[in-house]
């Protein structure tokens, strides 16, 4: 019964969706001030939609819970034996029921915006909440069509498949549902821009309406583009943060857009400028969204012939990709000349260093697009290359240095026109620090040139992070000001953590016998023993590890190469050891001919900076969100306040027919 | 029935032929470069750098330095052993791309066909200049005229 309630759910969230569409497009045929009869459907359309649609993903949550082998789904992705957690997070480890997550978030956020924004003109929204309707349809049809979640087997199965072993870990708990819900929070964005461009009401009120989105879609998106890496770093036992590989660029794509997004909005929101930065910006982060969803889940990174093969999910998604991305720069295109540009401003403003940087950002964005899409393309054409870090590297810093040197500078521009001169000490404080630190590093030793870049940039941004509140009263800052200096330090922190690993990390590899003794920098390591060990659903090989640190009282570290039965699949369980300025990181291999084992120990010198360092930006963004509707509580109140006051006199006024003079 | 069975037959026979060989090299000890170091750290840094830049053909979206297939291993031994012999990295990276096809590159080389991926950056350097300029240049002009 539970899995026909979620697909009902499904099919009337669906004909919902299609009575916001029509009842949003009839709000566009009001004339002014008026309210057209047929409008007031669509925010209860919406309400009601995302009731149903996070419905479904509970009764198919139940379903994983309970692990009802009657559903094709669990049985081909879950184990009566698994943990509970990864029953639980198994629902989303598959790839109708992560859609089914991104549908449920996507109706979510829908719904939470017609229930919560009372702001903008009711024409725009009625615009906004119809195009929001037009993506959910599309991507119901997609879940009904052609990968429903809660399809019945004809004969119930007898026992699970499982779960893929390298996902039956806590950081799959976090890291997908947070991305998505990152990915969805910019289709209200984009919903927001579309809406703004048809009613032609692009201006700093509906800015700050798409703000507090931008923020939290973007904030969401940091954290779980850190979480992934964190997870890639410790679950797949190779000791890599980061690889450029197409998945993971698939979510740094809507993270580059929707940082560039986030800081156009506030300007529009601040200055009433870069109108149409802006709206094109919305498009192109929801696009990328869609472009990631698309290349995760459509089968085309494993191979572009297996698509071939099977086309039917992959060319669903791929012609709602067509059919959203294509419509929208359409209309940008037609509409966008009737929108003005909006307030000028000079050069040296903090205006002319935010669209510098948004340009920079736009172009690592395409950098990664064309190295991470060119590689299927001439796949296509049976020629296989492979594009990696030694492409995307060098290719995305010629463009990230320069941002970055504009970013220790631009929050320190007065908005307009400024001078330079005015800044002069800044200027040379971030200059020596850049200079400075890059010269004393290649003088103890040589580095590589971007790990290098990577140290001076982090200690002059580091610094400068912090210069905007300099000759201000910290207590009177705003909250919002200290979530932009927290989140530039942040990606200071992060660049340092990321630089320290690239140059300075080192690797032991060796075949040690047990008992035997093996040194990397300060920590010697000795494999007191090797043994079996087991799990609820593994096997594994475990070797204890004494470390000790420049002689000192040892730790036990136990690394285990990891055997599951269902599936059967061989993972490596890394063992980390975390000191504040590092970690050692230690792997057990295979056992060779003569008894000894393979052990591989990385010491990666302030690598945990990189994650600190994403945790700080997403505390700058929640920190900017607190700060905006503090301010937008407070405003509200006071206009509240004004119009009793107003009223309180006019009904003196009325009392009193005769002014005292 | 009988085509069917044939058919299985042929099945059985044709794993058989092709389970054999790669069984076999499975059994085999790996290659002594594929798990040790380079005694000199200069030379093994060399080969570290080299083959994080190199894909593991058996395996999705990895170099060999972080791959456990045993063919990665051979290709560890191949890279490790050719650095020793005192070949430089460029050299046994054509050395690869001329036995694997560029495939096995992760940096790739302008050719015929990877050349779009060199001439993007270029041309988008170019696109970045011009938006910067009519942006911003224009704005210097304006801010010109009202002064």
């Amino acid at each position: 019964m539970i899995p026909e309630i979620g697909l009902a759910a499904l099919w009337l969230a669906a004909a919902l969706a299609v009575l916001q569409i029509a009842s949003g497009a009839f709000a566009l045929r009001a004339a002014g001030g008026e309210v057209n009869p047929l409008a007031i459907y669509a925010r209860p359309a919406a309400i009601v939609q995302a009731f149903l649609a996070v419905l479904a993903f509970l009764m198919l949550l139940w379903a994983f819970a309970i692990t009802d082998l009657s559903i094709k789904l669990v049985a081909s992705n879950s184990h009566s034996m698994k943990p509970m957690l990864y029953k639980l997070t198994g629902t989303w480890g598959n790839h109708e029921g992560s859609m089914l997550l991104w549908v449920g978030v996507l109706a979510l956020s829908g719904g939470m915006l017609a229930a919560f924004e009372r702001r903008l003109p009711e024409r725009t929204m009625g615009a906004t909440l119809a195009v929001q309707g037009f993506v959910a349809l599309g991507f119901y049809a997609f879940l009904l069509l052609s990968s429903n979640p809660f399809e019945r087997l004809p004969v119930p199965a007898a026992e699970g498949t499982g779960l893929n072993p390298l996902l039956q870990d806590v950081g799959l708990a976090i890291h997908p549902p947070t991305l998505y819900a990152g990915y969805v929070g910019l289709s209200v964005a984009f919903s927001l821009a579309m809406g703004a461009l048809l009613t032609r009401e692009v201006n700093p009120s509906f800015a700050r309406v798409m703000r507090p989105w931008v923020l939290g879609a973007w904030v969401l998106l940091t954290l779980g583009i850190t979480a992934g890496s964190y997870w890639a770093y410790y679950e797949l036992g190779w000791g890599g943060w980061w690889f450029w590989d197409p998945v993971e660029n698939a979510s740094l794509m809507p993270w580059l857009a929707a940082t560039a997004l986030m800081h156009s909005v506030s300007v529009l929101a601040a200055r009433d400028a870069l109108r149409t930065w802006t709206i094109m910006l919305g498009v192109l982060a929801f696009s990328m969204s869609m472009l990631g969803t698309f290349l995760v889940r459509s089968g085309v990174l494993t191979s572009v012939h297996a698509f071939a093969v099977d086309p039917e999910r992959g060319a669903f998604i791929l012609a709602l990709l067509g059919l959203y991305i294509g419509g929208a720069f359409t209309i940008f295109a037609l509409r966008a000349g009737a929108v003005s540009e909006g307030k000028r401003f000079a050069v040296s403003s903090r205006e002319g260093a935010l669209v510098f940087n948004n340009v920079m950002l736009s172009a690592i964005l395409a950098i990664v697009l064309l190295g991470t899409l060119y590689p299927l393309l001439t796949e296509m054409f049976d020629v296989r290359v492979s594009v990696g870090p030694p492409y995307f590297n060098p290719a995305s810093a010629i463009f990230a240095v320069p941002m970055f040197l504009v970013m220790a500078v631009g929050p320190l521009l007065r908005w307009k026109s400024d001078k330079p001169a005015r800044l002069q000490f800044e200027l040379a404080l971030i200059a020596a620090l850049f200079i400075g630190v890059i010269a004393v590093v290649s003088f103890f030793g040589q580095f590589p040139l971007l790990p290098l870049l990577g140290l001076g940039l982090a200690a002059a941004l580091g610094v400068a992070a912090f210069l905007p509140l300099r000759g201000r009263a910290i207590s009177r800052v705003p909250v919002a000001t200290w979530g932009m200096v927290i989140a530039h330090f942040g990606v200071a922190v992060s660049l340092f953590g990321m630089a320290c690993e690239g140059a300075f990390s080192q690797e032991r590899l060796a075949a040690v016998a047990p008992g035997g003794t093996e040194q990397i920098g300060d920590f010697s390591f000795t494999l007191e023993s090797v043994t079996p060990v087991a799990g609820p659903n593994w096997t594994a090989i475990e070797a204890r590890l004494a470390i000790s640190e420049d002689g000192g009282e040892p730790v036990i570290l136990t690394p285990q190469a990891r055997n599951f039965w269902s599936p059967p699949q061989a993972t490596s369980e890394s063992a980390l050891l975390t000191r504040w300025d590092g970690q050692l990181y230690a792997v057990i291999g295979n056992q060779a001919e003569d008894g000894r084992w393979q052990i591989r120990v990385w010491w990666k010198p302030f690598v945990t900076f990189i994650w600190y360092g994403g945790l700080l930006i997403g505390l700058g963004g929640i920190l900017a969100i607190a700060g905006r509707v503090k301010v937008d509580v407070r405003r509200r109140r006071a206009v509240a306040m004004g119009t009793v006051r107003r009223s309180d006199l006019e009904a003196l006024d009325a009392a009193s027919p005769v002014p005292a003079e | 029935m009988i085509s069917q069975r044939k058919i299985g037959w042929f099945f059985v026979m044709l794993m058989a032929v092709l389970t054999v060989p790669l069984s076999a090299q499975d059994s085999l000890p790996p290659a002594p470069y594929a798990y040790n170091q380079l005694d000199d750290p200069r030379l093994e840094s060399e080969a570290t750098a080299l083959m994080h830049s190199l894909r593991c053909l058996k395996c999705q979206s990895q170099s060999i330095a972080d791959s456990d297939a045993p063919m990665a291993g051979d290709m560890r031994h191949q890279v490790r052993s050719r650095i020793l012999a005192g070949e430089s990295p460029s050299e046994i990276r054509s050395w690869l791309i001329a036995r694997y096809g560029d495939y096995v590159s992760y940096e790739p080389e302008v050719s015929a066909t990877t050349w779009p991926l060199f001439a993007g950056p270029i041309v988008l350097l170019l696109i970045v200049a011009g938006v910067l300029l009519r942006r911003l240049g224009k704005r210097r002009c304006d801010a010109g005229d009202a002064a």
